[in-house]
């Protein structure tokens, strides 16, 4: 039998050592006892192992492990260690078996270790001791042997403040600029009250709901080894005995009327329909109406209704498909990744945006979740069909003597039938009502196309037919 | 009207403020007080300093800036309606008090929020000098979350921005029609407006190329639906939830199980809350998030969760075809989908069976619920046999201590 004293509870560079002379010595786990040297004068002479053979290495993530691990409680906690130390000579890759039962066990430990830091970090309730210099004091008694190693927490959290943390096992203090430790203390030496006491319990007390009543689930997360120095857990048991009765008490509990002058003030507060249904009469009331336009379902998933924006009579309008993600979020057409593009393009083609008018065939954002993402999906023609009462409204406030249709579904609503693009791009189309109209593709397609050629000649089109419509519309010499 | 005391006031505005669900405090930047003049960090994980009788965590100052309110609300104690106490604390009085509660590690930090008083404009105006005055009068550096009112302007809604580390709209009614009803002054288009704005503020602070030059500002919002208090099936809820997640990248959707408050209006069912039936969202939820799950997979609009079993325990039972899965072989996505295993098992089991066939009592020491895996897989030594496709098979997962969690 080997004997190793390491010289606290949690030395762990002395385990280390130990541990490591052992193993380069082949003396195997079960022949280990290690104690901790707790009263120097007593001591017997510590056993030097031979000195180390050769140098091994170990996974970093066990050194992190053994760390946590030596802060247990468990008496078993050293040997475990060495048992897994001595084992990862022949299984080398041990550690990253979390189904190992020996793994596992450590695991566990290193998990309870953690979780005694948090709740340290948690439960700690600082007392005012001196005002001036702000000082304050604390006692606390840890799961586990964690006091040095949840105090930087505290450092830095109240780096401005003069604190200590008192508990059984060792002292932390900081003042301001460095942490002090020193040896365990007892509770009489911490300050017994703080005047804010009184108003924590009244927070804790008023902030419970007797309703969801659910003590199992507090008791899990509020051990109640903690109680006793959290002041507000003396409250508890009260809170716990009433709240059936108050929580029925409120089931029960008729409505009582409310005041008459309330009532009047409220049907005062309550607002006033912004849209009455009829044909809007100007540019304004279509951005107002469509807010609550119920014409097709699209209007439920979407943050907004996005009308057109621009010259109030502009000679040259523009049609897009829908809004985009962006631009249901600002409320402003073709203001995403689309619209930088026809902006790049207008610019090129010498049109003045300023001078123009954009709108969309369908007013809001049809689209799909997935995730943390919306998924655009086109129009149906119900949908477009739907909308056209708001595109129809827009065309007659306007008046533009050109308007282009940007991609399939504009071209469709603009023109009143299917017109494919491909097939009738590049030259001016005759309106009903006086105007001409261009269709070309949507900027968005311009964006999906994958082959760089492609997209380079459909770019240039693309351009192209934002000067005839510029021509027609003679804001372009 | 009497001149109420501190003490009153908190017992007044906390009491108004726990109908909330959210105390989250995590997910903030990471930050210390080292080098500055006041108290206060965020280190990224959420730290709950208490736990109420309830169970819920207590980890913020959840207040009310006061709970006058000129709205009329159904589902709020705070309706101009409600015959309760009011009262309303100064901006000095939850400076104090924060940075009071803070220095004793009572709390991670403020929750504001409050009823409408005046207008939008003067209340949102009143919450975000308290939020400014803790930052750049105290140099606090712990976390806070403030409540937008919707219908306040987008500039003081984007100062609150600038103070806070998450804010926060409620929707509070997952159905249009009965927010309508329930909430006839609140308007869900100044809501989603609201979010919308906010999104896009948040997702510009965020861009790396602004980063360097970016004064801190708010990471995350959330929001909380009321789950009881109208005619909403959990399918309904679920794709109001899926839609909030993917428009406005919301980090949380709490729901809160509608409790009975202190008179209550006639228009609203005066029961225990569906505590379980809360559970279960949240499990949906989590599957939505972090499973791989779509909400329709789930469940289908105008339907309801069952509430004797988990939902990913409903899911396989509807899909035996696809179990029984081999957990030595299964990819992480089957895997995720097995009931009784969690994320974190699922990486465990990924690591381990590198380095040998796993049995059912490995499947215990990675952190699986074996109980309600075991019909669903396949292990070393371990074959369910007929279990999968037994008839009594949902009767035997059923956990009737479940139930009682009333």
């Amino acid at each position: 039998m080997r004997v190793v004293r390491l010289s606290s509870e949690i030395d762990f560079d002395g385990w280390r050592r130990a541990a490591r002379d052992l193993r380069a010595e082949g003396v195997s786990p079960e022949t280990v006892i290690w104690t901790v040297e707790r009263d120097l004068f007593e001591a017997a002479p510590i056993e030097k192992p031979a000195p180390a053979a050769r140098a091994f290495t170990v996974p970093p993530a066990f050194v992190e492990l053994a760390r946590s691990v030596v802060l247990h409680r468990s008496s078993e906690r050293l040997s475990l260690l060495y048992r897994l130390l001595w084992r990862l000579e022949r299984e080398p890759r041990l550690i990253d078996n979390p189904a190992d039962p020996d793994v596992a066990k450590a695991r566990d430990m290193a998990k309870a270790v953690g979780r005694a830091i948090h709740k340290m970090h948690a439960f700690v309730r600082f007392r005012l001791v001196e005002t001036d210099p702000e000082t304050y004091a604390a006692w606390f008694e840890p799961a586990h042997r964690v006091t040095e190693a949840a105090a930087p927490f505290f450092a830095r959290r109240f780096t401005n403040m003069t604190w200590t943390i008192l508990t059984p096992d060792a002292c932390v203090a900081w003042d301001g600029a460095s942490l002090k430790v020193s040896d365990g203390a007892d509770p009489a030496e911490a300050p017994s009250e703080d005047a804010q006491e009184e108003l924590w319990r009244t927070y804790y007390a008023s902030i419970f709901n007797p309703a969801r009543l659910n003590e199992r689930m507090m008791r899990q997360e509020m051990p109640k080894r903690y109680w006793r120095n959290l002041p507000e857990a003396r409250l508890i048991p009260q809170l716990i005995e009433t709240a059936q009765e108050r929580a029925a008490a409120m089931v029960a509990a008729s409505p009582s009327p409310a005041p008459d002058r309330v009532l009047k003030a409220a049907l005062r507060q309550a607002r006033d329909g912004s849209y009455n249904g009829d044909v809007p009469t100007s540019l304004d009331e279509v951005a107002a109406a469509v807010q609550v336009c119920r014409r097709c379902d699209l209007w439920r998933d979407a943050t907004q209704g996005v009308a057109g924006e621009g010259a109030a009579h502009a000679p040259l309008m523009f049609v897009g498909e829908q809004p985009g993600d962006q631009e249901d979020l600002a409320g402003r057409p073709f203001v995403g990744p689309a619209g930088q593009v026809f902006n790049q393009a207008l610019e090129e083609a010498g049109v003045p945006r300023d001078r123009t008018f954009i709108t969309n065939a369908v007013k809001h954002f049809k689209h799909e979740p997935r995730g943390k993402r919306r998924i655009h999906k086109t129009p149906d023609r119900g949908e477009v069909q739907a909308c056209r009462w708001w595109l129809d409204a827009e065309r007659r406030l306007v008046r533009p003597r050109v308007i282009v249709a940007l991609g399939a579904t504009a071209a469709h609503a603009v023109m009143g039938k299917a017109t494919p693009i491909a097939a009738n791009r590049g030259r001016p189309l005759q309106l009903p009502d006086q105007g001409q109209a261009v269709v070309t593709y949507h900027p968005s397609f311009l964006l999906r196309l994958p082959d760089a050629d492609a997209r380079e000649r459909a770019r240039a089109e693309f351009v192209e037919d934002l000067r005839l419509a510029g021509e027609l519309a003679r804001l372009i010499d | 009207m009497a001149v109420l005391d501190i003490r009153r006031k908190l017992a007044i505005l906390a009491d108004a403020a726990k109908y909330d669900a959210s105390c989250a405090s995590s997910g903030g930047e990471k930050r210390d007080s080292v080098g500055g003049k006041g108290v206060g960090s965020t280190e990224g994980m959420g730290i709950c300093h208490a736990y109420a009788p309830d169970g819920r965590c207590i980890s913020l100052l959840k207040i009310l800036l006061t709970n006058f309110c000129i709205y009329d609300c159904a589902y709020c104690i705070n309706r101009v309606s409600s015959n309760t106490l009011r009262a309303r604390f100064s901006v000095k009085e939850v400076v104090d008090l924060t940075l009071n509660f803070y220095k004793r590690n009572y709390i991670e930090g403020l929750f504001l929020s409050s009823g409408v008083i005046r207008n939008g404009d003067y209340t949102m105006e009143e919450m975000v000098r308290i939020a400014k005055s803790l930052r750049l009068e105290h140099d606090f550096r712990g976390y806070i979350h403030l409540k937008l009112i919707p219908e306040a302007s987008p500039e003081l809604a984007a100062e609150a921005g600038l103070y806070a580390d998450r804010v926060s709209i409620n929707i509070e009614l997952p159905r249009d029609d009965s927010l309508k009803s329930l909430a006839p002054e609140k308007d869900v288009g100044d809501i989603k407006r609201a979010m919308g704005r906010m999104r896009l503020a948040i997702d510009e602070r965020a861009e790396p190329a602004r980063k360097a030059a970016r004064k801190t500002f708010a990471r995350s919002q959330s929001t909380q639906l009321i789950v009881g208090a109208d005619a909403a099936k959990d399918g309904d809820i679920l794709a109001r939830s899926a839609s909030l997640y993917g428009a406005y990248r919301l980090s949380r959707v709490y729901y809160s199980a509608f409790s009975p408050i202190p008179d209550a209006s006639h228009r609203l069912p005066s029961a225990r809350p569906p505590l379980l039936r809360e559970h279960r969202l949240y499990q949906a939820d989590w599957l939505m998030r972090f499973y791989g799950f779509a909400q329709p997979e789930i469940i289908g609009e105008g339907e309801d969760l069952d509430l004797s079993v988990d939902p990913k325990t409903a899911w396989a039972l509807r899909h035996r075809d696809r179990f029984p899965v081999d957990i030595n072989l299964a990819d992480r996505e089957t895997l995720l989908r097995v009931p009784g295993l969690g994320a974190k098992a699922v990486d465990r089991i990924l690591l381990a069976r590198r380095q040998a066939r796993l049995t059912i009592d490995d499947l215990r020491r990675v952190g699986a619920v074996v109980k309600r895996a075991r019909a669903f897989v396949v292990a070393e030594g371990w074959t369910p046999g007929m279990a999968t496709d037994g008839e009594h098979l949902k009767a035997r997962l059923v956990e009737p201590a479940q139930l009682s969690l009333f």
